[in-house]
């Protein structure tokens, strides 16, 4: 601009009068107060949360109402282990289910599958995503139980000799379906994130493979599956988050019983369920205990899913250098947005 | 690599071993296998909610309201029409706030913020509002409008409870979005005399918006289907309701408060609003995936 100034001070005739320049500035600072408003608000939603749970941190200790192995109502005595342990129990069966089926899938889509199926049997995946958790808990209790029941009671008979597993009575609502109905839940979004950071796998890495005679199988283990370890386990966090944080289908399958089960076929309690099930009716210090167990969840998914994006964002910082000129440049808008030039109108 | 130039010992020498080779077949068996599974699922649900669900859809499932009496098998339980409506209405309100606000933030993210500190801050706690379990955006807006007025519950605070479900989904898939628009597209109207609001409002905007359609229509989708945040901010009722500063029934909650009965009638209620509910989730998914497919940015 400094050949179109004028001497003396003047305004340069290319610029625009202060009035013009306005609405741009009014547009910036507006957007900008927007984003800021979003910090404010988590800040100030944690900061009312911790306020609201304060009673019920102050008369059991924090360590012990989170650990205390104690959820009496009547009593007006909390403790939140039942309750972080049937969360944990469901989360974890759900991991252990979903994420080695969710991977399968992605290898199947990405690697194995004729090219005319692939498409589809993403749409169909993706499905999975879009019915809502009140219908699974529906279809859990009323279809999944009651069928399951039987093989489950057979396990838990011929398994009675290890401990934890067999030997007790089998209920309908159960740990172990809950898990179950979870791993389909986030089936999902494990598959989702593995099916991407497959597809960024180079492709003369999988040649490489082939070229030096291995399998379909072997390619698939050497080339691909160390290539993406952290992107899927990122996935599987993201998965755990998920399943921590779910809601109503547990409510409805976990059985509600404010107690540790002695056994993976029998009736517990998660956070989340806890929350949905008995804040309707409570009163003081147990409205104050259950906005305890509220934050307790909250934080129990920050730490989650902050792991889960460290992960996943190293996994694709990783592939990104590796990948070849002549390969497609499908993502590469991560380096922070379109080079406008800063110099120019504002 | 014709057999006729090597000789059949030597090409022997490449052949994979049956033992490597039946690996490979048990491998590849065994993702099939785990795909199929992934599907059974899917394929259950649906059977279960079409044979269950339409054998209780009727007109008067759709035109009359619940009544409430659920304790005397034979009496009429009534529809659920003011649980279509209040998804409606409370969902409606809950992208009137979150779309702009996300379009707003994702905009601010890709013209100003870009990569600098700040931008990064937003991004991250975008990132742990998606995470947030909507359960706790539900205790959140309790918190602040129930507890905080002394008020009770109302439509508009669960639209307000979604409509943060909302905004981490819609901000991300608008900033992915924007980042696709090509930046000599911004730049030729720069050089042409247009201010950066008008770039923005006249050449970006318009550019992005069918990507931009297809995440909102997913985040609707999503918060269609949301049970936990309603429950203790929207309730449920049994009258239809048009006045969002009320209590208002939603198809989750209504589900929701059937799955619990003891009566068969009422549990089959819930089907048929399930089934209600999923139709209309899979009506915005398709229409978000043939936007996606029709414009070339998404």
């Amino acid at each position: 601009m400094d050949a179109a100034s004028v001497p003396g001070g003047g305004r340069s005739i290319l610029e625009r009068s202060p009035l013009a320049r306005l609405p741009d500035r009014a547009l910036k600072y507006s957007l900008t107060v927007l984003a800021g408003l979003i910090l404010v608000l988590i800040v100030y939603f944690f900061i009312r949360l911790v306020g609201q749970a304060r009673p019920a941190f102050a008369k059991e200790g924090v360590f012990d109402f989170t650990f205390g192995n104690d959820w009496n109502v009547s009593a007006e005595h909390f403790g939140a282990l039942p309750l972080l342990v049937g969360t944990l129990i469901t989360s974890a069966l759900a991991l252990l289910i979903g994420v080695p089926v969710a991977v399968a899938t992605a290898v199947y889509a990405t690697e194995l599958c004729p090219l005319r199926l692939r498409a589809p049997l993403t749409v169909l995946v993706d499905l999975l995503a879009a019915v809502p958790s009140v219908v699974y808990g529906l279809w859990g209790i009323f279809f999944l139980a009651p069928k399951l029941q039987p093989a489950e009671q057979w396990v838990a008979d011929r398994l009675s000799f290890i401990p934890f597993i067999g030997g007790g009575l089998v209920t309908i609502p159960n740990y172990f379906v809950t898990g179950l109905i979870l791993a389909i839940m986030i089936l999902p979004i494990v598959s989702a994130i593995s099916r991407e950071v497959m597809t960024t796998v180079p492709a003369d890495h999988k040649e490489a493979a082939l070229g030096l005679g291995a399998t379909r199988w072997e390619m698939i283990r050497i080339a691909v599956l160390p290539y993406c370890r952290s992107g899927i386990v990122g996935g599987a966090m993201l998965g755990l988050g998920r399943a921590i944080g779910e809601t109503i289908a547990v409510t409805i399958l976990i059985g509600d019983a404010p107690k540790l089960a002695g056994h993976l076929f029998g009736q517990g309690y998660s956070l989340a369920a806890v929350i949905a099930n008995e804040f309707g009716e409570a009163q003081g210090l147990h409205r104050s205990a259950l906005f305890a167990a509220g934050l307790v969840l909250f934080v129990l998914t920050l730490l989650v899913n902050a792991a889960a994006r460290l992960l996943v964002l190293r996994a694709s910082r990783a592939s990104q250098p590796k990948r070849p000129i002549g390969d497609r440049p499908a993502r590469d808008h991560d380096a922070g947005g379109p080079p406008i030039a800063g110099a120019v109108g504002v | 690599m014709s057999a006729r130039e090597t000789p059949p010992d030597l090409l022997a020498r490449f052949d994979v071993s049956p033992a490597r080779r039946r690996k490979d077949k048990i491998a590849r068996g065994g993702i099939l296998a785990a795909t199929i599974l992934a599907l059974i699922p899917l394929v259950l649900i649906v059977y279960y909610l079409l044979r269950k669900g339409l054998s209780s859809w009727s007109p008067s499932f759709f035109t009359t309201d619940p009544t409430g009496n659920t304790f005397f098998g034979g009496s009429n339980i009534g529809g659920i029409k003011s649980a279509i409506l209040g998804t409606i209405e409370i969902v409606a309100l809950a992208s009137a706030i979150a779309v702009p606000i996300g379009v707003g933030v994702a905009v601010w993210l890709v013209e100003y913020g870009r990569a600098s500190w700040f931008a990064n801050i937003v991004r991250f706690f975008v990132d742990v509002l998606t995470g947030v379990p909507s359960i706790i955006f539900g205790l959140f807006i309790y918190i602040v409008l129930i507890v905080g007025t002394g008020s009770s519950y109302a439509g508009y605070k669960g639209s307000l409870a979604l409509s943060l479900l909302m905004l981490p989904v819609v901000i991300r898939s608008a900033e992915v979005v924007l980042l696709l628009i090509p930046g000599a597209l911004r730049e030729s109207a720069l050089a042409l005399g247009a201010p950066r609001w008008r770039v923005i409002l006249s050449i970006v905007l318009p550019t992005a918006l069918p990507g931009m359609l297809t995440g909102v229509l997913l985040a609707v989708a999503r918060a269609a289907g949301e049970t936990a945040p309603l429950l203790f901010t929207a309730a449920s009722t049994h009258a239809t309701n048009f006045n969002l500063g009320q209590f208002m029934n939603s198809l989750p909650v209504q589900i929701y408060d059937d799955v619990t009965s003891p009566t068969t009638a009422v549990v089959n209620r819930a089907w048929g609003a399930a089934l209600t509910l999923v139709v209309m989730i899979l009506l915005l998914n398709l229409i978000a995936r043939l936007i996606a497919r029709r414009s070339r940015l998404a």
